[in-house]
C-alpha cells in the first residue's frame, strides 16, 4: 500500500514539531530548577551561620588547585596571539599594534573565556562528581538527617568560591598572557620593547580589564551553579555520576561561549 | 510519639505509598517488614521528613512535621538519630569527624570536646583505635557501627535504622543486632527499623508490621506474626516464592 506523500510530509512535521516541544520542556524545566537552586543558595548565602571554613575549602579547590593549568594556558594563549598578530601585521607594517591586540584580546575576551572554560573542565567536573557520588551513596540524606541544609553546607561555599576565583584567576591569566606576548614579540621577533608596552598601554583602558572581570564574575557563578545542580540531583548509580559529570561540564561551556557574547554586547557598548 | 496516618505517596505514575498508617509508641522498637520495592525507604523518608506525602500527616509528639517550615523541620530533625543502608559515612572526613559532626555543628563543641565524645562513642559501638581512619579503611560492619556511633553522638530521642543489617555476613549482622538492643537499653530511646531480615526482625522488634502494597497489612509482637493466619504475611516471613505475593518473571 502507497502512502500519500502529503500525508508522510504532514506526519514528518508533526513529529519534528513534537520532538522540539518536548526539547523546549525539558529545557525550560531544567533552567527553571537550576533557577530554584540558584535563589535557594542565595538565600542561604544571606542567612547565618556562614559556612567560612567549607569556603576556604572551596576556594582552594576551586581557585588555588586550578592555577597551574590557568597559567600555562595563559603564557601559551599570549604567545601564539603575539606570534599569528605579529607575521600577519607585518604584511601591511602594523607590528607596532601587536602589543595592543594581545593585550586587548586577553583582558576584554581570551583571559576570562579560557579561565571560564578551565575551570569548567577541571573544578566543574569535580564539583559534579563529588555531589553526584555524596548522592548516590545517601551521604547527602545523611546530612538532611543530621539537621543541616545540604544547600548552605555544599553549594554556597562552591558558589562564592567561583564567583571569587574566577575573576582572580582571570587577573592572574591577563597578566601571564600578556607577559607571553611580550615574550615572543621581543624576545623572540625582535621587536623593540619600549614601542611594545607604549602601545599596550595606550590603547588598553582600564574598563576593558574590569568589565572582563565581571563577565569572569558571571562565569563563576555559572559554573559554580549549573555543576552543583546537576551533581545534587544525580539519579542512577555510577552511570548516573558519569552523565552528570558529563552535563555540568558541557552545560557550564555552553553556557560561557553563548553568555560570552550577551555579555560583551552589553559590556563593550 | 510517631504516627503516621493514611499517607499517600507517588512518583510519577507510580503510587507507593496508599494509606499507610502506623503508630509507635515512646520507648518502643517497631520494625517495619516488606518485600524490595514496597515503600519501606520511602516510608521512613517520610518520618525524618525529607519526603513530604500527597497525602496524609506524620505527627511527632501531635505536631504533623508536613507543616512545619524548613527551620523548624531542621529543629526537629536534631531529635532524630539515623543509620543508613551503606552507612553513608562522608568520605572526606575522618571516622570521628564523621560521629562528631551534629554535636560541632548544633552543638558547637570545641574541636577536641567533640572528639572525646566521639572517641566514647565509638568505644560504646565496639570500635577502639578507628578514630583518626577515613572512612574507605573501614570495613562493612565497622562503617555500619561508626554509622551508628554518629547516630547516637548527639543523644537523639528517635533512631531510624534503614536495613541495618544488609550487605553484612551472619555474625556481623547478629553484632549489630545486638547493638541495636544495646542501644535501646542503654538510651531508651523509640527506634523504627526497616528490613526484610526476618531474623533480625525478630530479634530487635517490640512489634513488627508488614508493609504491603502501600499500606501495613498486619501489626504484631514477634511471637504473633509468627503465628499470623494471614497468608500474604505468612508467605513473606517463610520466604516462600509460591503464595499470594506474586514475584516478578517468575510464574510458579
Amino acid at each position: 500500500m502507497t502512502v500519500n506523500p502529503v500525508i508522510k510530509f504532514i506526519e514528518c512535521v508533526g513529529r519534528t514539531i513534537t520532538l522540539l516541544w518536548h526539547t523546549f520542556i525539558a529545557f525550560s524545566e531544567e533552567l527553571g530548577r537550576i533557577m530554584l537552586l540558584l535563589f535557594s543558595s542565595i538565600k542561604q548565602l544571606i542567612l547565618p551561620p556562614f559556612e567560612v571554613k567549607n569556603t576556604l575549602k572551596q576556594i582552594i579547590e576551586i581557585g588555588i588547585k586550578s592555577m597551574p593549568v590557568v597559567l600555562i594556558t595563559a603564557v601559551f594563549t599570549g604567545m601564539v596571539l603575539a606570534l599569528q598578530s605579529y607575521t600577519g601585521f607585518k604584511r601591511f607594517n602594523a607590528e607596532v599594534l601587536v602589543g595592543t591586540v594581545v593585550a586587548l584580546s586577553i583582558t576584554r575576551e581570551l583571559g576570562p573565556v579560557l579561565t571560564g572554560l578551565i575551570v569548567a573542565g577541571r573544578a566543574g567536573a569535580a564539583m559534579a562528581a563529588e555531589l553526584g557520588t555524596m548522592r548516590v551513596t545517601e551521604q547527602i540524606d545523611a546530612l538532611e538527617t543530621l539537621a543541616t541544609n545540604p544547600v548552605k553546607y555544599l553549594i554556597v561555599p562552591r558558589f562564592i568560591a567561583g564567583v571569587i576565583m574566577l575573576p582572580a584567576l582571570t587577573v592572574i591569566a591577563d597578566f601571564i598572557g600578556i607577559i607571553g606576548g611580550y615574550f615572543v614579540t621581543v624576545n623572540l621577533l625582535g621587536a623593540n620593547s619600549t614601542v611594545y608596552w607604549k602601545r599596550t598601554w595606550d590603547y588598553l583602558e582600564t574598563s576593558d580589564i574590569y568589565n572582563g572581570l565581571i563577565k569572569a564574575c558571571f562565569f563563576g557563578a555559572a559554573i559554580a551553579i549549573i555543576s552543583c545542580y546537576k551533581g545534587f540531583y544525580t539519579q542512577g548509580g555510577a552511570e548516573g555520576v558519569g552523565k552528570a559529570t558529563t552535563g555540568a561540564v558541557v552545560l557550564s561551556s555552553m553556557t560561557i561561549l553563548i553568555s560570552d557574547y550577551f555579555l560583551s554586547a552589553w559590556l563593550f557598548k | 510519639m510517631l504516627e503516621l496516618i493514611d499517607l499517600h505517596k507517588s512518583f510519577g505514575g507510580n503510587h507507593v505509598l496508599r494509606g499507610a498508617s502506623l503508630k509507635v509508641e515512646k520507648g518502643e522498637s517497631m520494625v517495619v517488614i516488606g518485600g524490595s520495592g514496597s515503600g519501606k525507604s520511602v516510608l521512613i523518608k517520610h518520618i525524618i521528613g525529607t519526603l513530604k506525602p500527597d497525602k496524609g500527616s506524620v505527627l511527632i509528639d501531635g505536631a504533623d512535621i508536613a507543616a512545619l517550615s524548613e527551620n523548624e523541620l531542621y529543629e526537629t530533625r536534631k531529635r532524630f538519630g539515623m543509620l543508613f543502608q551503606m552507612a553513608a559515612l562522608f568520605d572526606s572526613m575522618r571516622v570521628w569527624e564523621n560521629v562528631a559532626f551534629a554535636l560541632m555543628r548544633h552543638g558547637k563543641l570545641k574541636e577536641n570536646d567533640a572528639k572525646e565524645i566521639a572517641i566514647e562513642k565509638l568505644r560504646m559501638v565496639g570500635l577502639v583505635g578507628v578514630e583518626n581512619l577515613m572512612p574507605s579503611e573501614l570495613s562493612g560492619g565497622m562503617k555500619k557501627r561508626v554509622g551508628l556511633a554518629r547516630a547516637i553522638a548527639h543523644e537523639p530521642e528517635i533512631l531510624l535504622y534503614d536495613e541495618p543489617t544488609t550487605g553484612l555476613d551472619p555474625i556481623m549482622a547478629d553484632a549489630i543486632n545486638d547493638l541495636i538492643i544495646e542501644m535501646k537499653q542503654k538510651l531508651a530511646v523509640t527506634s523504627v527499623a526497616i528490613t526484610h531480615d526476618m531474623h533480625s526482625a525478630y530479634k530487635i522488634a517490640d512489634r513488627i508490621a508488614m508493609l504491603y502494597q502501600g499500606r501495613i497489612i498486619e501489626i504484631g509482637t514477634p511471637d504473633e506474626i509468627k503465628n499470623t493466619g494471614n497468608a500474604i504475611v505468612r508467605q513473606f516471613i517463610t520466604g516462600s516464592a509460591v503464595g499470594p505475593i506474586k514475584v516478578e518473571g517468575v510464574t510458579a
